[in-house]
């Protein structure tokens, strides 16, 4: 379609043509549309209750509320939310790195009976909706006293069990399958055992595709729901998203102080994700989904 | 694949060769296994043995601590019979209908826009993707306030243009509709999908469509849309899938309301068990949703025959 500039010249400015202005105007007000819920919480943030309730809507408020940042940090013990969300987060993320680059490293890698069933096994597992397993699995924690502690929500990542394990399989699989197999060969050549060509050869070089399992995974843990609200009840043991939906449950009308919290719950995520767009990005583009 | 230029070397050592290869052989196998091991393990305690268990108990009737009475397909009967249970597959039939066709359209639409030569494209992809970075309970807090009927973001703008905005989630008309919303806003992934699909497409295939004479929108048609249906293909099932386990939103901002008019099917489960603890009725409630997106996802493989291609026309 960008007919003039796929003939070689990297460089060459694109030529003008009044499509082309029609394609920036649907972009950027696209891009308006999908970021305003953003700038609208970050505007109520600020605000009191009065404010926030002004019609017509005022974007930058007469008043500056900062305290709204503060003050949930008084009715709630957010810190220890966010320490415990932190703690499931990355545990499960280094559970789910371990045991999905093991497993993809199997299938991209080696040759063993049963390999093609198993992989379609896996990939079933996809499409498992998990409330099949989530009441057996509720009474297995019960039985085994661990319902309010932070095994049920980081063991199964140990496991490749999670809902979003089949998944980060897959795509350590494809990336795994782009690394040359000279790489290997070369390895072995050198003695190195399977463990040695897994930890030492393949999981280096599947860096990006390991980041975007890393992230993936992250975020969903750090916004999972409802697994928490059915483990989780005391309140030392609670999660930042069962904390906001708790805050707003019992302060249901001041929304400043509501949606400050939830500013600041994004932030670790949003922090992540700029740190590593690049990155995250090209290992999507690169792993791809095909068939 | 290129593992066979290693073989030669291993032939050339005769007999001898021959028996270390089959035990070299075996060996692989026997660390593979291993290394599949956590994965085998929690497949059988955490996936087909719970699964296993919740067939089991959706013949029961039972609150998990004192009473387990069998009852056979009493569960199943009494759903086929319950006017709630009904009105959550309509829920859930209504929300995947929106969400899925219209969630495919804006995605590829912006995919496509962004796979164009525009300047600043990271900066225009991260907004776009950044609301499927988040989600969860903060974006549904974000939306109860963006769609809060007198002061919210939309209805205020709608009432610029003197439309009278609806009443959203304290509408029995508007609720689904406004969750439906909410993900259609975080469909970054899939735009990101498509935009890899897209990026995977050999340039040289459009150009030729060029030189052949075909516009834009006839390459786009002939050629750019039938290498795409691979990733269309997933990203409905997976659509399919996510749209029949909607809860988060649900809980947080209707709690199944106004008068049901957002029971989902997952809403409905969890008030079944973890609320009322009819833990047999409810697991009964998730085979009969497993069911359904197995028959969707049968469905749509079957389908994919005439209506996914593979590139060079070999099927994977």
């Amino acid at each position: 379609m960008t007919t003039t500039t796929r003939s070689g010249m990297p460089d060459r400015r694109p030529v003008f043509r009044p499509w082309r202005v029609v394609l920036y105007v649907v972009v950027a007000v696209g891009a308006l549309i999908y970021a305003m819920p953003f700038l609208w919480m970050l505007s109520t943030a600020v605000k009191d209750a009065a404010d926030a309730f002004l019609v017509p809507p005022q974007w930058i408020p007469t008043q500056w509320h900062w305290e709204n940042y503060i003050e949930p940090w008084r009715n709630l013990p957010f810190l220890t939310f966010y320490k415990n969300t932190a703690l499931i987060a990355v545990t499960s993320v280094v559970g789910t790195l371990l045991s999905t680059s093991l497993v993809a490293f199997a299938f991209a890698r080696m040759r063993f009976r049963w390999r093609g069933p198993l992989f379609v096994l896996v990939l079933s597992t996809m499409m498992l909706p998990r409330q099949v397993t989530l009441i057996p699995l509720y009474l297995l924690w019960s039985k085994l006293h661990l319902l309010n502690t932070l095994v049920p929500l980081t063991l199964p990542a140990f496991f490749a069990a999670q809902p979003a394990s089949a998944f980060s399989i897959f795509l350590l699989r494809q990336y795994m399958l782009t690394i040359p197999v000279e790489i290997d060969d070369a390895a072995r050549m050198d003695g190195a055992s399977w463990l040695q060509i897994y930890w030492r050869v393949i999981v280096p070089l599947a860096a990006p595709a390991m980041g975007v399992v890393a992230i993936y995974n992250f975020s969903a843990h750090w916004n999972d729901f409802l697994e928490p609200l059915i483990y989780l009840n005391s309140p030392d043991q609670l999660t930042v998203p069962l904390g906001l939906s708790l805050m707003n449950g019992r302060y249901g009308g001041d929304v400043g102080q509501i949606m400050a919290q939830t500013t600041l719950s994004l932030l670790p995520l949003i922090a992540i994700f700029f740190l590593a767009q690049r990155s995250y990005i090209q290992g999507v583009v690169v792993s791809g989904v095909k068939g | 694949m290129a593992r066979q230029a290693v073989m030669p070397r291993e032939r050339e050592q005769g007999a001898a060769g021959q028996r270390a290869r089959t035990s070299q052989r075996a060996s692989e196998q026997r660390t593979a296994y291993l290394f599949l091991l956590p994965w085998i393990l929690g497949f059988l305690i955490f996936t087909l043995g719970a699964m296993a268990f919740s067939l089991g108990l959706s013949f029961f009737d039972t609150d998990l601590l004192s009473t387990y009475t069998f009852i056979g397909l009493g569960n199943y009967n009494e759903l086929v019979r319950d006017p709630l249970f009904h009105k959550s597959l309509r829920v859930t039939f209504l929300y995947t209908a929106i969400v899925v066709p219209f969630g495919t359209l804006i995605a590829l639409g912006i995919a496509l826009m962004l796979n164009q030569k525009i300047r600043g494209v990271s900066v225009w992809r991260t907004i776009y993707y950044l609301p499927a970075v988040v989600s969860g309970v903060a974006v549904a807090l974000i939306w109860s306030w963006v769609l809060n009927p007198q002061s919210g973001l939309l209805n205020q703008a709608l009432a610029r243009f003197g439309i009278a905005g609806p009443r959203w989630f304290s509408s029995e008309d508007w609720a689904l509709p406004g969750l439906a919303l909410i993900a259609l806003w975080g469909t970054g992934t899939n735009m990101l999908l498509y935009l890899a699909g897209l990026q995977s497409i050999p340039t040289e295939l459009q150009e030729a469509a060029r030189i052949d004479g075909a516009g834009p929108f006839r390459t786009f048609f002939a050629v750019t849309l039938p290498l795409l249906t691979p990733t269309i293909f997933f990203n409905v099932v997976i659509g399919i899938i996510n749209s029949f386990q909607v809860f988060t939103n649900v809980y947080v901002l209707t709690q199944g309301g106004p008068n049901n008019a957002t029971l989902t099917l997952v809403a409905f489960l969890y008030k079944q068990s973890f609320q009322l603890f009819h833990f047999g009725y409810a697991s009964a409630i998730a085979w009969v949703v497993f069911a359904i997106v197995l028959v969707f996802t049968l469905a749509l493989v079957r389908s994919s025959e005439w209506w996914v291609h593979y590139e060079g026309g070999l099927r994977q």
